[in-house]
């Protein structure tokens, strides 16, 4: 947050329309387009395992997404994601299985309703400084959770609810290989939404209130308009990828959504780097990953001297959340910028090979 | 209506609930020093009540010399914490902060599992006798010391801002750090001051929780049930953090009596704190006795 946008020496923009572009060279609008053309042949070229963990990337990508609009571009703080997450995968679930929509349809309902008990908790706390929403949304954290644990209409209550698997109509999705096109969808769609968003007047503004929210006041923005809707725009983006990880999954339960996994996406955020949209998804490539390589390490490990006298292998949920946590620190300390922002030193220093100072 | 448990329930809410105002206490005491919301509150609690478990069962330290070798060690760890990570922090976004103080938490948390596992443990016996009997009512002995002892702290506190030289030195630096540092004050040693004692006071909590519930991972519940009473009492007012507490811990147990008695929700014990919370962000956000932010630009 120290540093919004780096600018290497050199680059010159002239007009507003060359400023506001969202790519600022042919090479990077080509070589995104062929990024996700590339990503169209995974299906037919991953493993069941990591196709499976490249949804899941998609997937917590988009709530990620959400998150970062408040905490990037707006300076706020939520700390109940993963409830709302968890309201858009059983509003999705519900809707599907009592009413006669299509899940084609119900995703983008359940984001609309999670944007709606969203704002029921932000509101109070959207007219207020960044400090008292995190209160609130700690608070939604624990009501919602509470009211699916006891619901047992709405999200089956002990029991697991269960989802039905994607369909347009008559025609059903079958299997991660074909699902995998949906999220991707969503993901291509959610993240240009976002970028032009932040193109508009509206994204310029939830940036000035980020920045100094009192002069952002006097040059007539509202601030509380703002602040809500970018509290409601970050659950409902919650909403929608709760919702595409229902009918990912088929069986939604509310065990593992606690105040820890909401934790784990503002890792997300912040690791990517707070404020950048890019970098949200490699936030949260990283923190999908890590597990991956934390149970690597402890395999490699296993049965030596390290092993026996920590015993790593029998505490590796444990060893995952301290990660995380001191992964956060670290990267608020000594990185504040997150990912991206070591990306754009990479670019800069290629760029001005071999004379980078 | 069932009034000898009502009466019991409201008992046991004013006797948890000064614990709360306690550890609200000491979490108002972070916030108005050093303006950092710290949502470790609970570790910190939880880490004294394991330090002091350990030197009890593992060392066979006696409690009287056992409680304040816990002390000293909080004291030194509030500092520790306060040097290494919250030092490099002055000046940064508050909400970099917030969220340097919930990754903290939640490496606390996840450490203490590690070391000590997830199960409860229950704590050597302090008291010899079980329970004293007031007006009609059994009360635990151990929730007389926790009332006697949480009335001290607050007493202690009180006196320690009014009277002593570095209760002064914080309120000047709460009230404005720059003025403060010009009349001499260390605004570093303060910030580390406020951390230290905020870490005693809870981990005073925590030994208090855990001789009358054992320790476990579930009571840095205590550190997340401080926002309600923080946010009712008003965010920087430290009498208000236990006047709130109190009432928190007196719904809580009016809740759990409403619950049992007429509606059978269940669980609304829990709950009943964060549907408060709500309600007063949205009438009356800065509490009952905390200053309304006025700006001047």
């Amino acid at each position: 947050m120290a540093t919004p946008s780096l600018i290497p020496a050199g680059d010159f923009r002239s007009s507003y329309a060359v400023d506001t572009t969202i790519f600022p060279t042919k090479t990077s609008r080509n070589a995104a387009i062929l990024g996700v053309v590339l990503i169209c042949f995974a299906p037919q070229m991953l493993s069941e395992y990591w196709l499976s963990q490249l949804i899941m990337i998609g997937i917590y990508g988009i709530a990620a997404l959400g998150l970062n609009i408040l905490v990037g571009f707006t300076g706020q703080i939520s700390i109940g994601h993963a409830a709302f997450f968890l309201f858009g995968a059983f509003t999705s679930a519900y809707i599907s299985n009592n009413y006669p929509i299509p899940v084609f349809f119900s995703i983008p309902i359940a984001g609309v309703v999670t944007a709606i008990v969203g704002l029921i908790f932000g509101l109070p706390a959207a007219r207020l400084k960044g400090l008292y929403l995190v209160i609130a949304t700690l608070a939604a954290q624990y009501i919602l959770l509470d009211f699916f644990s006891r619901a047992d209409w709405f999200s089956g209550g002990s029991v697991p609810a269960t989802a039905k698997s994607f369909s347009i109509f008559n025609y059903t999705l079958r299997g991660d290989r074909q699902y995998f096109y949906v999220v991707l969808a969503y993901v291509v769609a959610s993240y240009l939404l976002v970028t032009n968003l932040m193109r508009s007047r509206d994204g310029r503004a939830l940036v000035a209130i980020r920045d100094h929210y009192l002069s952002a006041e006097i040059m007539g923005i509202n601030l509380t308009k703002y602040r809500t809707l970018s509290f409601g725009l970050a659950a409902f983006f919650a909403g929608i990828a709760g919702a595409l990880y229902a009918h990912n999954q088929l069986v939604v339960s509310n065990e593992g959504f606690g105040i820890e996994r909401s934790i784990l996406f503002l890792a997300m955020v912040i690791i990517g780097g707070t404020g950048s949209i890019m970098g949200t998804l490699m936030g949260t490539a990283f923190v999908v990953l890590l597990p991956e390589s934390m149970e690597w390490i402890s395999a490699e490990l296993k049965g030596g001297a390290i092993d026996r006298a920590l015993q790593l292998n029998n505490n590796i949920t444990f060893l995952r959340e301290i990660a995380i946590g001191l992964i956060i620190i670290a990267f608020l300390v000594f990185e504040p910028d997150g990912l991206a922002h070591r990306w754009r030193q990479i670019k800069t220093y290629w760029k001005l090979y071999p004379f980078s100072h | 209506m069932n009034t000898h448990l009502l009466l019991q329930l409201v008992v046991n809410g004013l006797v948890v609930g000064t614990l709360y105002g306690v550890v609200a206490m000491s979490f108002v005491l972070i916030y108005k020093a050093t303006q950092v919301v710290n949502f470790a509150q609970g570790e910190l609690l939880l880490i004294g009540a394991w330090v002091c478990w350990t030197l009890l069962t593992k060392y066979q330290v006696p409690f009287w010399l056992g409680m304040p070798m816990t002390l000293v060690f909080m004291f030194a760890f509030g500092i520790l914490i306060q040097i290494v990570i919250l030092r490099p922090m002055i000046g940064e976004p508050i909400i970099s902060v917030i969220m340097v103080t919930i990754a903290l938490s939640a490496v606390f948390q996840a450490s203490l599992k590690w070391i000590y596992g997830v199960s409860p443990q229950p704590f050597p016996r302090v008291f010899t006798s079980q329970s004293v009997s007031f007006a009609g009512l059994q009360i635990q002995t151990v929730y007389v010391m926790s009332l006697v002892v949480s009335v001290l702290m607050m007493v202690g506190m009180a006196w320690f801002f009014r009277v002593s030289k570095w209760g002064l030195a914080m309120r000047a630096t709460a009230f404005n750090q720059q003025v403060a540092q010009s009349l001499g004050i260390s605004v570093k040693t303060v910030f580390a001051m406020a951390w230290a004692i905020s870490a005693m006071v809870s981990a005073v909590a925590g030994v208090v929780v855990a001789v009358v519930n054992g320790v476990s991972s579930g009571l840095s519940i205590y550190g997340i049930k401080v926002f309600p009473a923080a946010i009712l009492g008003g965010l920087d007012s430290v009498g208000g953090a236990v006047i709130g507490g109190i009432i928190i811990g007196v719904l809580e147990n009016v809740a759990q009596f409403v619950d049992s008695e007429y509606l059978h929700w269940g669980n609304l014990y829990e709950v009943a704190p964060f549907y408060v919370l709500i309600i007063i962000l949205m009438i009356k956000p800065y509490g009952l006795f905390g200053t309304k932010d006025i700006e001047r630009v």
